[in-house]
């Protein structure tokens, strides 16, 4: 363990714990764009520059590594000028429409502005223009809101291990893109759009259907393979639209494309919505006491004539733990026979 | 498993054996590929060259179902070569013996490669590559257990475990990764036609009478019948009714003519679901349920961690929470199932099942519990097997290798193997209805290797019928080097070219019934 100061503050590490991360363990904000815990330091947004003592010129604290009796400075007027204008200068290369953005409210550099009080922009020029849209079904990426964090780049390559996209052309020119600047074709694990901290890369799914405000979330399991992944379901009007992880879950926030964007399902207009009975060949709804009167008469009816071991159950590996103990124990204590299994060896 | 998710991490080595990884279970393989970027070396061995093989040390394409003759072959050389934890073995396992040992004698890898076709240098070096590592975990799912000798294979992997002390430990061990949401919590539940809750024999009196106190009933002591045996009994008139919750047989299990026949022949057939499903159109009464998003409760993932389901909107029209339907059933069939909140269904599971019996709603709330959790200040088990085996010593089992029950022939030349890809699940229930996915992944194929498809003169995107002995099934054809010569893969997830039309109901594992979903002999036609 190494111990160093920061702001005054005594923080103990263990060795190669950056200064970042030494700052957060003390909870001592410094404001980030392009770092990301899960994610190798990068360097790129200069927002987390700090001064220490004994370096001629302030340095990025996500990459300078805590040594011993360090000591760290991560506010005064100088380093905030410093970051104010950073801010500045990304935002006279944004389009500024947060009042249309799927990620208002969300919005790391939005809150950035917000910090800083910037309504005024004291630089103004050319704007990157990126008219082309990507036809791909899941990821909307609007290239004029991207701050070139490089976050995307990273997790695509790092935790995906995919590499569907990078940095292309040089410069002011500089855009993240997939190779030739072709439509995204990948895993669309959407991971790229959990770690964007703009409006640059959203879920085509979430468009329109509703921001911050007014949102339930609730956190729950995913409902496809047996990993667990933990999610949050975003609700809005009893509808789903959007769903996220949190970093500090089983699966440290990342998720594949089913359980991102696999949720269209839940209220989609096929779903079962009264109870049928065939009659004459042909489905006819009925009310929840015809239906169920009549499968408890014809149960019991074929259990006097045949037996209890004449019926069979097949529970279910979508349905809850509670759901599948009782589905057993109607089939062992009120019909009466072991005919019960799932389908675990398909 | 026997380790946790986690755990990956710190592996030295990972083997993974039949499993798709990257594509269905793909936050395991992240976990994987971040163990790889540590430092830990990956194996896999698949007769497809899967993603997961792009992160890969060393990859074992073997022919689909040779699974026993590879793992034989790897522990021969760790014999041979002494390679093997003689304290573990002693300490810790019954049946290394002469006959054990002289089983694995006729399994030399030039053997090896005849029968797997797997170069016997590779072999070697697989076989060194295990064994020499300080925690290496085997990791596999369904390209292991569904073969006439899936329980072979999975005694094959004990064995490998065992001969090198990669048990009990943490980051070392045996993980089958289960595909679905909770089909690890539908067996700990009991829904297996030999066991109540928590793997407890519905044979032996002592257990039976425990369940009939707890559920205040006469039970029967008659093991019951297995999924696969069901068909066969409702096919023969034996069995009249069949009450199906949330599952959608017609295309998951073998010979689709086969299990329409079976649910047909049914005097009763009731389905309970949340889309009518090919199965529920075969229905007398069809119920509506709740899905995942609408209902309290749990689930229990691959790494046995118990997680809270919570519910997020209400279900559309009538439909109901399966809990509730199951309840007022029982209450109509005499039989009261009364609980006020669905976690007193959860702490009767504790009282049914001493491994639950710590958990609680509350210390769910946050990341769950991994079972054994036996009291309320048991803080669950990260991995199994700490410090010994629940039966004392963990055995060892002489596995000789069988072919597959169907093999190739001059009339159906080629090895048909199923499963799943990335984009699509299961009987795609769910996912064929969420639009994008089905804008990438719309439509069935056949992989095929490049120089079998200039063989038969099929071009890529060339509708192709394939035939096996049960059926055919037109789909395009994908031209790939991802299969072998010789082997071509069709997903089982599309109804209008079900790849379990051509696979067989008879081939069954003779201990635990499952079918041989995993290697059909098949042959290919293109249409012009």
């Amino acid at each position: 363990m190494i111990t160093l100061i920061i702001d005054g503050k005594y923080v103990e590490v263990p060795e190669g714990a950056t200064v970042l991360e030494a700052a957060r363990e003390a909870d001592i904000y410094i404001p980030t764009l392009c770092d990301d815990p899960r994610l190798e330091p990068f360097g790129a947004c200069r927002l987390c520059l700090v001064q220490i003592k004994g370096m001629p010129r302030p340095v990025t604290a996500c990459t300078t590594p805590a040594r011993e009796g360090m000591e760290v400075t991560t506010t005064n007027d100088e380093i905030e000028r410093i970051r104010r204008t950073i801010v500045e200068l990304l935002l006279s290369d944004h389009p500024n429409d947060c009042m249309v953005c799927e990620k208002a409210g969300d919005c790391t550099l939005q809150e950035l502005a917000y910090f800083y009080g910037l309504r005024e922009n004291r630089f103004w020029g050319e704007r990157r223009q990126y008219s082309k849209k990507d036809n791909n079904p899941f990821i909307e990426r609007d290239m004029e809101k991207c701050v070139l964090c490089g976050k995307c780049v990273r997790v695509c390559e790092e935790v995906q291990g995919v590499s569907a996209i990078d940095f292309a052309y040089r410069g002011f020119r500089t855009i993240v893109a997939p190779a030739f600047e072709k439509d995204l074709n990948c895993e669309f694990c959407g991971q790229c759009v959990s770690v964007c901290p703009t409006g640059a890369l959203v879920g085509k799914l979430s468009l329109g259907k509703g921001r911050q405000k007014d949102i339930k979330r609730v956190d729950t399991i995913c409902p496809y393979c047996g990993c667990g992944c933990n999610i949050t379901l975003h609700v809005s009007r009893n509808e789903i639209i959007r769903v996220t992880s949190s970093p500090d879950t089983l699966n440290e926030g990342w998720l594949c494309v089913k359980g991102r964007f696999g949720f269209k399902f839940v209220n989609h207009p096929d779903r079962l919505k009264r109870p049928l009975i065939r009659k004459n060949g042909r489905f006819e709804e009925v009310c929840w006491d015809e239906a169920l009167d009549y499968v408890a008469e014809r149960l019991k009816e074929i259990k006097e004539r045949y037996g209890p071991d004449a019926i069979a159950g097949l529970s279910s590996a979508r349905c809850t733990n509670e759901e599948n103990y009782l589905f057993q124990k109607f089939m062992r204590a009120a019909v009466g026979t072991n005919n019960v299994d799932h389908c675990a060896r398909y | 498993m026997t380790n946790s998710i986690q755990e990956i991490e710190d592996n030295d080595l990972i083997f993974v054996i039949g499993s798709n990884t990257k594509e269905n279970h793909p936050i395991v393989a992240l976990r994987m590929i971040k163990a790889v970027r540590r430092g830990a070396r990956l194996i896999v061995a698949d007769p497809r060259r899967v993603p997961l093989v792009r992160f890969a040390h060393l990859w074992l394409q073997h022919r689909p179902g040779t699974d026993v003759a590879l793992l034989n072959s790897m522990m021969h050389v760790i014999l041979k070569e002494e390679l093997y934890d003689k304290e573990f073995i002693v300490m810790m396992t019954e049946g290394f013996n002469e006959e054990f040992r002289t089983n694995l004698e006729e399994y030399p890898p030039e053997v090896g490669e005849k029968i797997t076709g797997v170069p016997k240098e590779k072999i070697v070096q697989a076989a060194r590559m295990y064994a020499t590592a300080e925690k290496a975990g085997i990791y596999y799912t369904m390209g292991i257990t569904q073969h006439s000798h899936g329980s072979d294979n999975v005694f094959s992997i004990a064995n490998l475990a065992l001969m090198t002390g990669n048990l009990g430990k943490a980051s070392a061990g045996v993980n089958p990764l289960r595909g679905q949401n909770n089909v690890q919590g539908s067996t700990d539940m009991g829904c297996s036609p030999n066991m109540y809750p928590g793997y407890q024999r519905v044979d032996i009196p002592a257990v039976r009478e425990k369940f009939e106190r707890l559920w205040g009933v006469r039970l029967s002591d008659r093991i019951g019948l297995t999924a696969s045996e069901m068909t066969f009994e409702a096919e023969a008139g034996r069995l009249k009714a069949m009450y199906i919750m949330g599952e959608n047989p017609v295309l998951s299990d073998p010979d689709v003519g086969h299990t329409v026949k079976a649910l047909k022949a049914l005097d009763f057939l009731v389905v309970q679901d949340i889309f009518m499903t090919e199965t529920a159109e075969l229905a007398d009464v069809v119920l509506p349920g709740a899905c995942f998003a609408e209902k309290d409760g749990t689930f229990t993932n691959t790494e046995r961690r118990v997680q809270r389901v919570r519910r997020a909107v209400s279900p559309p029209g009538e439909a109901r929470e399966d809990s509730w339907i199951i309840a007022e059933l029982s209450k109509r069939m005499g039989y009261e199932m009364t609980y006020n909140t669905i976690e007193e269904v959860f702490q009767e599971i504790g009282m049914a099942w001493p491994a639950m019996a710590g958990m609680t709603y509350s210390r769910l709330e946050r990341g769950g519990l991994q079972w054994p959790c036996p009291t309320t200040d048991h803080p669950g088990t990260r991995y199994l097997f700490k410090g010994g085996f629940p039966r004392g010593k963990a055995r060892f089992t002489v596995v000789k290798y069988r072919p597959p029950a169907e093999e190739p022939d001059e009339e159906y030349p080629f090895v048909l193997t199923t499963g799943r890809m990335l984009f699509q699940y299961h009987t795609g229930t769910m996912t064929r209805r969420v639009p994008p996915i089905e804008v990438v992944a719309g439509e069935p194929y056949v992989e095929i290797h490049p120089d079998d498809a200039l063989a038969l003169g099929i071009k890529e995107g060339q509708k192709v019928k394939v035939v096996s002995r049960r059926g055919e099934v037109v789909v395009r054809a994908r031209v790939t080097s991802r299969p072998d010569r010789g082997v071509v893969f069709i997903p089982f997830h599309y109804r209008e070219a079900a790849a379990n039309v051509l696979t067989s109901s008879l081939n069954l594992d003779p201990l635990c019934k499952i079918p041989e979903l995993k290697v059909a002999s098949v042959r290919l036609e293109p249409i012009e």
